[in-house]
C-alpha cells in the first residue's frame, strides 16, 4: 500500500502532506506517495526533521490509495483531514478544489 | 450579570501577554511541541483535525452582548465566520491559526474573556442552570456561588495538576437543567425545613468511558461552606485519584472503587480541618459578590396579554414559537426565551458570526444586554418583556434563529465528531442532521413530546449520549462508522445512564432505528406519558423486539 506523511503546519495548523518530491504540500493530490519501504523511511525521517525544526507538528505515515486516478487517504480520519468536514463542503481543502 | 473587577481584568490581560510570549517562542523554534502543548492546552488551544481549535470559556453560561459581539468579531476576522456552542456552555472556534493567537487573546481579554482552564487536568469552566437568577421555579440564584467557585478554582495552585480534568455544575432549582449529576461535583441549592440555604452535594458523576450518576455525599451543606467543602473533595481526589491510568483517573472511578461511604468519611475529616478557615464565606462576603451582579431593571408590567393573544391567533408560526420556546420568569410581565441554535437539518450548536452579532444587538434591545449559553447548545434571553415577544420573534426570523423545537426531538445534543475532532471515531453531526430532517414536521414533534436525543462520535461522550433518553454513540468498526443505540438515559434530577440496546447500525440505519423506537413509544405510551416514563415502565423489550425481532423468551 502506498504511503505519504501527514502533519499540521505549525504556524496555522493547516494539514500538509509530504511525498516523494520531499516538499510539503497542502493537497494530497499534489503528493507522490512512497511505494517502497526505503521511500517510506525517507519520508518518516524528513517528517521528523521538519518537526524537530519546528515547522510542522505530529508527522504521521498514512496509507493512501488511488481510485479513478485520484489519491485518497484510506482511513476515515485522514480522509477527513485531506478533504474537510463533510457537513461543511464550503470549508477545508474540498472548498479549494 | 457579574461585573469583573480590576483583579480579574489584570489576571486575564497578564495571561494573554504570557501566552503571546510563549507563542512567539514556539514560532521562533525555541519551544518544541512536547513543551508547548501543555501551555497551549492551559489556554484552551487544541490541535484538531483541520487546524487549531480555541475553546473560549463562558463562565456558568453568562454572556454580555458586548462579549457576544466580540465573539462575532473574532470568529469573523480570525476564523471561518462561525462558532460552535458546546455542552459545557463554552464556544469553540475550529479554524484558528497559531500566529493569530496573541491578537485573539488580546481581543478576548478586552471583554474579560479567555480560554484559561478550558482544557487540561484542572477545574474546568463552572457550569450552571441557564435560567439562573430569573427562573420562576428557582429557590435561590446559583450564580453567586458559581462566581465564588470561579474565583476559587482559577489558577488554584494546589489543583493545577489533578489526576484528570474536573467539572463542577450548579443548579438553584429542583428542576435540573444543568445535568449536575453528570459532573465530578454537582451542587443542588435548596432551602431546608428551617428555611436555611444550602447545597446537596453530589460527587463522582460523569460520562465518558465509564459513566456514573453522581452520588450524594452530603444532603445539606450550608452555603457558607461551599468552597471549603469543594476544597476538601478536591484534596481527597488529588491525593487518592489514580495517576497511572488516564482512563481510571477521574473522581468517578475513585468514588466507585472506594465506595461513597469511605469517600464521605475522608472528605468530612479533611473538611473538619479547614471548614472554619479562610474559605469560609460569611454573609458579608456573599453580599459583596451578590452586589457585583447588576440587578435587572424590571419595569412594572404592561398589560400586553390581550395583544399577545391576538398576535398569536393571527400568526401561527409565532404562536408555535411562543408555545415552545418560552419559560416562566420569576418577574411578572417578563419571559425567559430559548433561542434554538439547532435548526432543522443543521449542525447543532453552530452559530454564524452574523447571527452572533445580530443576537448581541437583539439582547441589547430585548434582554437587558445579557444572554446565556445552554448545555443543550442553544442560547437564552433571560429578561424579555412580554410586550416585546412579537418584535423579538420577527427579528429572529430575519436571522434564521426562530426554530420552535425547545425540548423536542430535533433539539439534539451533538458533539463535533469526526468532522472536526481528533479524538472522534465516527461523525456525529451528519446523523443529527438526518434525524432532525426525519422529524422535521412540527406537529409530529409535538405529538412525540418531550424527548432528548444525545449523540457522541466517540466514547469520551462530549455529546452526553449516556444521559440522552435516546443516546447514540458512533464507533469505528473496521474503518466504517457504526452507531450504537442506547435507551433510558436522563440528565435531569431523575438522572440515569442509558444502556445499549443491541447491535449497531450504519448511518442511515440509525435514523430508521430512532424512528422505529419513537413509533414503538407512540404505540405503547399511556396518556401523558413522556418517552422516558414509558421506557422506565416497560423496559427495553418492546423496543428491542421492534428493532431486532422477537427474542426467544418473548416469541
Amino acid at each position: 500500500m502506498p504511503h505519504v506523511v501527514i502533519a499540521n503546519r505549525l504556524r496555522d495548523g493547516i494539514v500538509v502532506f509530504l511525498g516523494t518530491s520531499h516538499q510539503w504540500v497542502e493537497k494530497l493530490s499534489e503528493c507522490s506517495p512512497a511505494q517502497s519501504e526505503a521511500e517510506e523511511e525517507a519520508l518518516i525521517r524528513l517528517g521528523q526533521e521538519a518537526s524537530d525544526r519546528q515547522e510542522i507538528v505530529d508527522p504521521t505515515l498514512i496509507e493512501v490509495e488511488e481510485k479513478e486516478g485520484v489519491l485518497h487517504a484510506v482511513k476515515m480520519r485522514e480522509a477527513m483531514r485531506a478533504m474537510g468536514p463533510t457537513v461543511r463542503e464550503d470549508l477545508g481543502k474540498q472548498a479549494e478544489n | 450579570m457579574y461585573q469583573y473587577d480590576e483583579f480579574d481584568r489584570e489576571f486575564v490581560e497578564q495571561r494573554a501577554k504570557q501566552f503571546a510570549r510563549q507563542v512567539e517562542r514556539r514560532l521562533a523554534g525555541e519551544l518544541p511541541e512536547d513543551k508547548f502543548k501543555p501551555l497551549r492546552l492551559m489556554n484552551g488551544l487544541y490541535l484538531q483535525l483541520h487546524a487549531y481549535m480555541l475553546r473560549i470559556n463562558v463562565p456558568y453560561g453568562c454572556l454580555s452582548s458586548e462579549q457576544m459581539r466580540k465573539l462575532a468579531h473574532v470568529s469573523r476576522l480570525y476564523d471561518k465566520s462561525y462558532g460552535h456552542l458546546t455542552t459545557r456552555q463554552n464556544m469553540q472556534l475550529n479554524w484558528i491559526r497559531l500566529v493569530d493567537m496573541p491578537e485573539i487573546l488580546n481581543e478576548l481579554a478586552s471583554v474579560n474573556m479567555h480560554g484559561i482552564q478550558s482544557s487540561g487536568n484542572c477545574i474546568r469552566n463552572i457550569t450552571a442552570d441557564e435560567y439562573a437568577g430569573v427562573a420562576a421555579d428557582e429557590i435561590e440564584d446559583p450564580r453567586i456561588y458559581c462566581e465564588f467557585l470561579r474565583q476559587w478554582s482559577s489558577l488554584h495552585p494546589e489543583f493545577s495538576f489533578l489526576p484528570r480534568k474536573f467539572k463542577i455544575s450548579v443548579t438553584g432549582s429542583p428542576n435540573d437543567r444543568a445535568a449536575v449529576m453528570a459532573h465530578d461535583i454537582g451542587l443542588r441549592l435548596y432551602k431546608n425545613e428551617e428555611g436555611e440555604s444550602g447545597f446537596e452535594v453530589f460527587v463522582g458523576g460523569g460520562l465518558g468511558r465509564t459513566p456514573f450518576v453522581g452520588k450524594s455525599i452530603r444532603t445539606f451543606l450550608p452555603t457558607e461552606h461551599i468552597l471549603s467543602y469543594c476544597e476538601a473533595i478536591l484534596r481527597v481526589y488529588n491525593q487518592l485519584g489514580r495517576r497511572d491510568n488516564k482512563y481510571k483517573a477521574r473522581i468517578k472511578v475513585l468514588v466507585h472503587e472506594t465506595g461513597i461511604d469511605k469517600i464521605r468519611e475522608l472528605v468530612e475529616a479533611e473538611w473538619e480541618s479547614i471548614r472554619d478557615g479562610a474559605l469560609n464565606l460569611p454573609e458579608e462576603d456573599i453580599a459583596l459578590i451578590r452586589a457585583r451582579f447588576t440587578p435587572p431593571r424590571y419595569e412594572a408590567p404592561l398589560d400586553s396579554e390581550d395583544e399577545l393573544k391576538a398576535l398569536r391567533e393571527k400568526n401561527p408560526d409565532f404562536d408555535r414559537w411562543v408555545d415552545q420556546q418560552l419559560a416562566e420568569h420569576k418577574q411578572p410581565g417578563y419571559s425567559i426565551v430559548n433561542i434554538s441554535c439547532t435548526p432543522i437539518g443543521k449542525p447543532p450548536g453552530d452559530i454564524s458570526s452574523d447571527q452572533m452579532e445580530a443576537v448581541a444587538d437583539l439582547a441589547d434591545l430585548y434582554s437587558m444586554g445579557e444572554l446565556r449559553v445552554t448545555h443543550n447548545q442553544n442560547l437564552v434571553f433571560t429578561d424579555v418583556r412580554r410586550q416585546d415577544l412579537f418584535k423579538l420573534w420577527q427579528a429572529l426570523v430575519e436571522i434564521d434563529l426562530e426554530t420552535a423545537n425547545h425540548g423536542l426531538i430535533t433539539d439534539t445534543i451533538c458533539c463535533p465528531g469526526l468532522d472536526y475532532c481528533a479524538l472522534a471515531n465516527a461523525r456525529s453531526i451528519p446523523v443529527a442532521e438526518k434525524i432532525s430532517n426525519a422529524f422535521a414536521d412540527h406537529e409530529r414533534q409535538k405529538e412525540i413530546g418531550e424527548i432528548y436525543i444525545n449523540m457522541s462520535g466517540c466514547i469520551n461522550a462530549c455529546g452526553h449520549h449516556h444521559v440522552g433518553n435516546i443516546g447514540i454513540l458512533g464507533v469505528d468498526k473496521k474503518n466504517s462508522e457504526l452507531y450504537q443505540l442506547m435507551l433510558g438515559g436522563s440528565a435531569k434530577e431523575d438522572a440515569s445512564i442509558g444502556k445499549i440496546l443491541g447491535r449497531g447500525f450504519d448511518e442511515d440505519g440509525i435514523v430508521t432505528a430512532v424512528e422505529n423506537v419513537v413509533d414503538t413509544y407512540l404505540e405503547i405510551r399511556t396518556d401523558g406519558e413522556t418517552f422516558i416514563e414509558t421506557h422506565r415502565r416497560v423496559g427495553d423489550d418492546p423496543f428491542k423486539e421492534r428493532l431486532y425481532g422477537a427474542s426467544p423468551k418473548t416469541r
